[in-house]
């Protein structure tokens, strides 16, 4: 098993800390990891992205242009890496401020209404997590337990005290996913 | 258990740099490497070891500290990103002349210049053909994984100590910031200034009545005493062309193209022979360690066997030049690159190898 994510959207979104955790988790769970992430000028108040990889074997590249998942969290990354997921790959994007949607007919498109969720809740932190739990659903690769200790290796202890709602938000995501196209 | 952690490139081999007993780091910050010194900062190093790191004023007081340190005898290193290794030249060839062994980090950025602040290959030259002036050659260690980032900390040291000469990293800034999984092993004390007189024999460590003073210098006006520090220097880099050359081939067993790159490039690359391979086409890698000494044997060997060589560098084509020396013409070689700070896909890759090889074959073997 591999899979390879990107996760993409503005800085300050949590993409880095998400794919951080993501990573932190699977290796927990004992397999191979690599976070790639966008260092340059773009993340200095722009747009940032990470690619994941998380597999059974031992990583190749690090670094890619075609994608199993990709995690979309604004309308730039959308235009920029629609196009980058592989043929029969997936696709999660959050609707809000999006202007043009994902049109491509050879794969599985899903939204999770992150923004809006997390607005409800009250805790705009907790919005990649959300989004997480989303990829989690589709792609059940990591156990909770390994989430757990992701989640306890990748924070600081002093946030610690965040895991049981981060938890929740991941349980969130998971529920509120909706497929938008799927393949037939 | 065993110490397994998630981390970036420029922190593990700064905690490799830690356990493997580094007395002290001096350097100046720049982007792709400031959390070198910066987890080095955090680590509390003077508590937890007694490692001194220190923020030089510049790159140039840097490398001239790390001269101070390694006169002395001791494990002592600094980091930068392609125009602050540009700075400390003249330094590291000030090393080269007195022979004091350090560890070099060059996190390669885009440029000339500048540049970007994104991954490159383009120093390959400044690194392994001398980037100071006169006779010399550092030993240069290429990692293309965060745990290579870590072991060659230590692997650095050993070496530098073992030959008295200049130890350098060369990597990028892909391989500085990405993470990965890094097993950690137990730390290695720090020499005591006892070991370190009685094994540094040459260090300034000051004078005792039962020898001669240390003198520390790399000037000497007659030139024929400098001809023979010359040849002393020159006999040390064939010995270790002899015994330090490294390497790791990829599906090579059976390749009929291969494909040679180094550091991110050869993960890259990786990728490429996988992809190749699903398509049926026998394709290899070999992936050089060490720059210098660099693995011109190899190379021959795999020339004899292969139907073409295809380079993989984010350069204008640098390391090529060695591959070419090894290859003697036997087979084909062409150069692949991007610039700038792009890092080149996999398929990418493949597509060049496949038009250069297997589509045009323009290439006959001459054997």
């Amino acid at each position: 098993m591999t899979e390879e994510i990107i996760i993409a959207g503005f800085g300050g979104q949590g993409v880095l800390s998400m794919g951080k955790i993501l990573a932190y988790s699977g290796m927990m769970q004992n397999k191979e990891v690599s976070w790639m992430p966008s260092y340059g000028p773009e993340m200095r108040g722009g747009t940032a992205n990470v690619t994941v990889i998380i597999s059974d074997e031992r990583i190749s590249s690090p670094i890619l242009n075609q994608f199993d998942t990709a995690i979309i969290l604004n309308q730039q990354s959308m235009d920029k890496f629609e196009n980058s997921v592989k043929k029969g790959g997936v696709l999660i994007y959050d609707p809000n401020g999006i202007t043009r949607h994902p049109e491509r007919k050879d794969i599985n498109i899903y939204t999770v209404e992150a923004a809006d969720e997390s607005a409800k809740i009250g805790l705009a932190k907790v919005f990649n997590m959300i989004v997480l739990g989303a990829f989690l659903k589709l792609k059940p690769l990591i156990e909770p337990e390994y989430m757990r200790k992701g989640l306890e290796k990748s924070l600081p202890p002093r946030h610690h005290n965040t895991i049981p709602e981060n938890e929740r938000a991941i349980e969130t995501g998971k529920k509120i996913i909706k497929a938008r196209y799927l393949m037939n | 258990m065993k110490d397994v952690r998630l981390m970036k490139g420029n922190e593990a081999i700064a905690e490799g740099a830690i356990r493997a007993g580094c007395d002290g780091y001096f350097g100046y910050p720049i982007t792709p490497q400031s959390e070198v010194l910066e987890y080095l900062m955090a680590n509390k190093t003077k508590e937890r070891t007694g490692m001194i790191v220190l923020q030089a004023e510049s790159e140039v007081a840097s490398i001239h500290m790390v001269y101070g340190g390694a006169a002395a005898g001791k494990r002592v290193m600094t980091s930068s990103s392609s125009p602050g290794i540009s700075l400390m030249q003249e330094g590291i060839s000030f090393m080269a002349g007195t022979e004091l062994p350090c560890l070099l980090l060059n996190v390669v950025r885009g440029g000339p210049g500048l540049g970007t602040i994104q991954p490159s290959q383009a120093d390959y030259f400044q690194a392994v053909k001398g980037g100071g002036h006169g006779d010399y050659k550092m030993i240069v260690l290429a990692p293309a994984s965060v745990q290579e980032m870590y072991d060659f900390a230590k692997l650095g040291f050993d070496l530098a100590f073992k030959h008295r000469i200049q130890v350098m990293v060369l990597s990028d800034g892909a391989i500085g910031q990405m993470m990965e999984k890094v097993e950690l092993d137990d730390e290695r004390p720090r020499w005591t200034d006892e070991e370190i007189v009685k094994m540094h024999t040459w260090a300034a460590t000051g004078k005792t009545k039962n020898r001669e003073r240390n003198i520390i210098t790399s000037l000497d006006l007659n030139p024929v005493k400098q001809e023979i520090i010359n040849r002393k220097l020159q006999a040390k880099f064939r010995k270790i062309e002899e015994t330090e050359v490294r390497f790791e081939t990829i599906q090579c067993e059976d390749a009929e193209y291969l494909f040679v790159a180094y550091g991110s490039s050869a993960r890259v690359c990786q990728k490429a022979v996988q992809l190749g391979r699903a398509k049926g086409i026998k394709v290899g890698l070999l992936r050089p360690i060490t720059l210098f000494p660099f693995p011109y044997k190899e190379v021959k060997r795999l020339a004899k066997q292969v139907k073409g060589i295809q380079c993989i560098e984010m350069s204008a084509g640098q390391m090529i030049e060695d591959v070419r020396l090894g290859v003697e013409g036997i087979v084909g070689v062409e150069h692949y690159g991007r610039l700038g700070g792009i890092i080149p896909a996999p398929d990418e890759v493949l597509n060049v190898l496949e038009q250069n090889f297997i589509k045009a074959k323009i290439y006959e073997r001459t054997h």
